[in-house]
């Protein structure tokens, strides 16, 4: 091993780390505001990742029609609340409003040449048709049932992600795929090539997490899901609408987890089912964070990418058995550090 | 006669007519058209369309189970096929493990079974249960031996291996030290990755480090690119060989740039219009057009061996009709023995001719060296 070696499996394991880092964020923020572990985030990696692989082969990405069913059902069950209580005007708007939105993407990717326009324009598609599904996934899987013990929504997420798995396969099939890079442009640093897509992963994640950051000092609405995070009552009787918080995390999670897939793919290979092993490594950095902070869940996630890179390197057939090894020094060292959290409040 | 009388009439005469149904010769398929190997399963499962209908006179019925992947499913397929359904043979599974499960069932049941999976172990060692097994793949030792010999003959001295850590990788590992030792060739790199791996950074590095002169990637399906863009990104400029796993146009599409000039052996159905006219070509082309006709795209390799092991009964059913019914013991016994027999029969990979030790069949007809050249799979000369 000497020192270029060493760079280029740091700079791998940046990568993943940034990556991880993301998701163990996205983890974290759901888990403390609704108390749902997020297991699908990996899926919405890979959706985000096969949407921009469709697109860029000119196809419409068949998850349109997700979209729409899942729109379809949302918008049948508040036409039945709404006729079941009293109508509502403005609500009435908002549920043409949604299926107006759901029309107008499908319009949109099947009348575009999706593969001529700017790269630009496909992120900003993808993101549009994946986000949504965030939100529309809480309230049809997840609200009605947010009181229940945690247990509970474990298993609905898991479930969940056992289902968008299937959806991925029937909607993607088997194959696996991937993008064109942002830009073709390298970097050389001494002796190693560093390659922009790196660098666009490693400034983009820290960009989010920056926002995020200050998102959540500064503005009011994320004042009020960090109040939600803190104390889920105290934040209710404020005023702060549990549905809302829930709802907005889950678009903020859909966000981070399609970014982050349209970030590697141009990378990696990623299948319909590539996305729960990454996911999984964004968890073990929320793990080591103790599900509650943020910056040591993020340091953690690059830890292990950095530790995956090298265990890549030494032992090629172990690297997973090492990678999920290291959650359980760390959970003896947090269960003997810290006091026992009621599981339910 | 009230509605509802008649409809209950219609259906109770159906139960009747049931019977008769079942006097067809009964195939059960099973693939893996969901789950990690669901890319070789649904060609093969979407082929069960296009399997020959009749032979002998009789009519052939197909019916075809999913085992998502899952090895435990596969078996419970196979007994439902075999218990409930009374076949009188099974094609698959697609997976090599799934393939290794079943063989006692079939053969406890004496039901022949034509698997289209890569592992040779299906079939190798011959024993008395994998005398029910046939195998419509080339075995791996047959693609090996074309490319050591390739390999040898432009002077390669030393080979790095990088494989994926499940039985297709793991027996090409063993094919291969044993051919390269024969071929005087060294294996200074032996590599190993998971399918959903993001990064194979430093797998190549290890690989660029011993230098070798060629790279050897056995991998199944799309997964075999990722390699091969990670050595080419590192700058390795050595040669790059690939298995017949890479025989798919998923592989040009993926790899663009990074897998020109890559050489790989497979079933000349990659090259169709290259090769000179053959039966085995005709068979081949009329396979790969009735697939676009039915689905819009080309049939992966994985499906043409599902179409053979259809096209093997197909050419045995005649003979076994004379022992015994469809269903009965007797005809299954005798459709294995003319399975056995097959002689000179060409399908899509190749030609079969099966004897009593080997139960794949193939010989050297079964495979062709090809490259790639300008993005596009062309016979190498």
């Amino acid at each position: 091993m000497n020192f270029q070696i060493a760079t280029l499996l740091g700079q791998d394991g940046l990568t993943n780390g940034a990556i991880y880092a993301l998701l163990a964020l996205s983890i974290l923020l759901v888990f403390t505001v609704t108390r749902i572990l997020l297991i699908p985030l990996g899926e919405f990696v890979t959706f985000g990742a096969l949407t921009m692989a469709a697109m860029q082969m000119g196809k419409a990405p068949k998850l349109e029609w997700l979209l729409l069913g899942l729109v379809l059902i949302d918008c049948a069950l508040d036409l039945y609340q709404q006729i079941k209580h009293h109508i509502d005007r403005n609500k009435m708007k908002k549920i043409a409003l949604k299926l107006g939105y759901a029309f107008v993407m499908i319009g949109l990717l099947n009348n575009l040449s999706l593969a001529e326009i700017p790269m630009a324009c496909q992120v900003l598609l993808t993101l549009c048709l994946i986000v949504p599904l965030g939100p529309i996934m809480y309230r049809l899987f997840f609200q009605p049932l947010a009181d229940a013990p945690a247990l509970v929504l474990l298993i609905v997420s898991i479930a969940l992600h056992v289902a968008m798995v299937g959806v991925g396969l029937l909607l993607f099939g088997p194959e696996g795929a991937r993008t064109q890079p942002f830009s073709d442009t390298g970097f050389r640093l001494g002796t190693v090539m560093l390659k922009s897509q790196t660098l666009w992963v490693i400034l983009v994640s820290i960009f989010l997490i920056v926002t995020l950051f200050i998102a959540f000092e500064r503005t009011l609405y994320g004042k009020a899901l960090r109040a939600t995070a803190v104390n889920r009552m105290g934040a209710r009787l404020q005023g702060i609408s549990p549905v809302f918080a829930g709802k907005a995390t889950f678009a903020l999670a859909a966000f981070i987890g399609s970014a982050s897939g349209i970030l590697i793919a141009p990378i990696t290979t990623l299948y319909y089912d590539s996305g729960f092993i990454i996911s999984l490594k964004g968890f073990v950095g929320a793990i080591i964070g103790g599900l509650v902070s943020y910056p040591i869940a993020a340091i953690g996630a690059v830890a292990v990418g950095m530790i995956e890179a090298f265990s890549m390197f030494w032992a090629s057939n172990y690297k997973e058995i090492i990678v999920f090894t290291l959650i359980i020094p760390f959970l003896i060292w947090r269960s003997m550090n810290s006091h026992h959290v009621e599981d339910d409040e | 006669m009230t509605p509802k009388r008649v409809i209950s009439a219609l259906f109770l005469s159906s139960s009747l007519l049931a019977p008769l149904a079942n006097a067809d010769i009964k195939i059960g398929v099973v693939t893996s058209s969901t789950g990690p190997i669901a890319l070789v399963g649904i060609p093969q499962k979407n082929t069960v369309a296009l399997l020959p209908t009749s032979a002998g006179g009789e009519k052939i019925s197909y019916i075809s189970l999913d085992d998502g992947s899952d090895p435990t499913a596969t078996v419970k397929a196979f007994k439902k096929l075999i218990d409930e359904e009374h076949v009188d043979a099974i094609i698959g599974p697609s997976g090599s493990g799934n393939a290794m499960s079943v063989i006692q069932f079939a053969a406890e049941s004496g039901t022949p079974m034509l698997a289209p999976v890569g592992t040779a172990a299906v079939v190798l060692p011959m024993t008395e249960q994998k005398k029910w097994v046939f195998k419509t793949t080339q075995n791996d030792d047959l693609i090996a031996e074309a490319l050591v010999e390739q390999m040898k003959s432009t002077g390669i001295k030393t080979i790095g291996l990088i494989g994926t850590a499940d039985p297709y990788g793991e027996n090409w590992a063993k094919v291969m030290k044993d051919l390269t030792q024969k071929a005087g060739i060294q294996i200074v790199a032996s590599e190993q990755f998971q399918r959903q791996d993001t990064s194979m950074t430093g797998q190549s590095l290890k690989i660029l480090m011993a230098s070798p002169d060629a790279v050897l990637i056995a991998a199944p399906g799309s997964s075999s690119v990722m390699p091969q863009t990670t050595l080419k990104d590192q700058g390795y400029s050595g040669k790059i060989y690939q298995t017949h796993g890479a025989a798919l146009d998923a592989f040009l599409r993926l790899g663009g740039k990074a897998v020109e000039g890559t050489i790989l052996a497979a079933s000349s159905m990659l090259v169709l219009d290259e090769v000179p006219n053959s039966p085995s070509k005709e068979i081949a082309t009329k396979y790969i057009t009735d697939y676009k006709k039915l689905y819009g795209e080309t049939p992966a390799t994985f499906g043409g061996n599902v179409l053979d092991a259809g096209l093997l009964l197909q050419n045995a059913i005649p003979s076994a009709l004379k022992s015994g019914k469809p269903g009965s013991a007797e005809f299954r016994n005798a459709l294995r023995d003319a399975l056995e027999k097959t002689k000179e029969m060409p399908a899509t990979q190749g030609v079969y001719n099966m004897t009593a030790e080997d139960h794949s069949g193939f010989d050297e007809r079964g495979r062709v060296l090809i490259t790639v050249k300008n993005g596009k799979w062309v016979l190498l000369k």
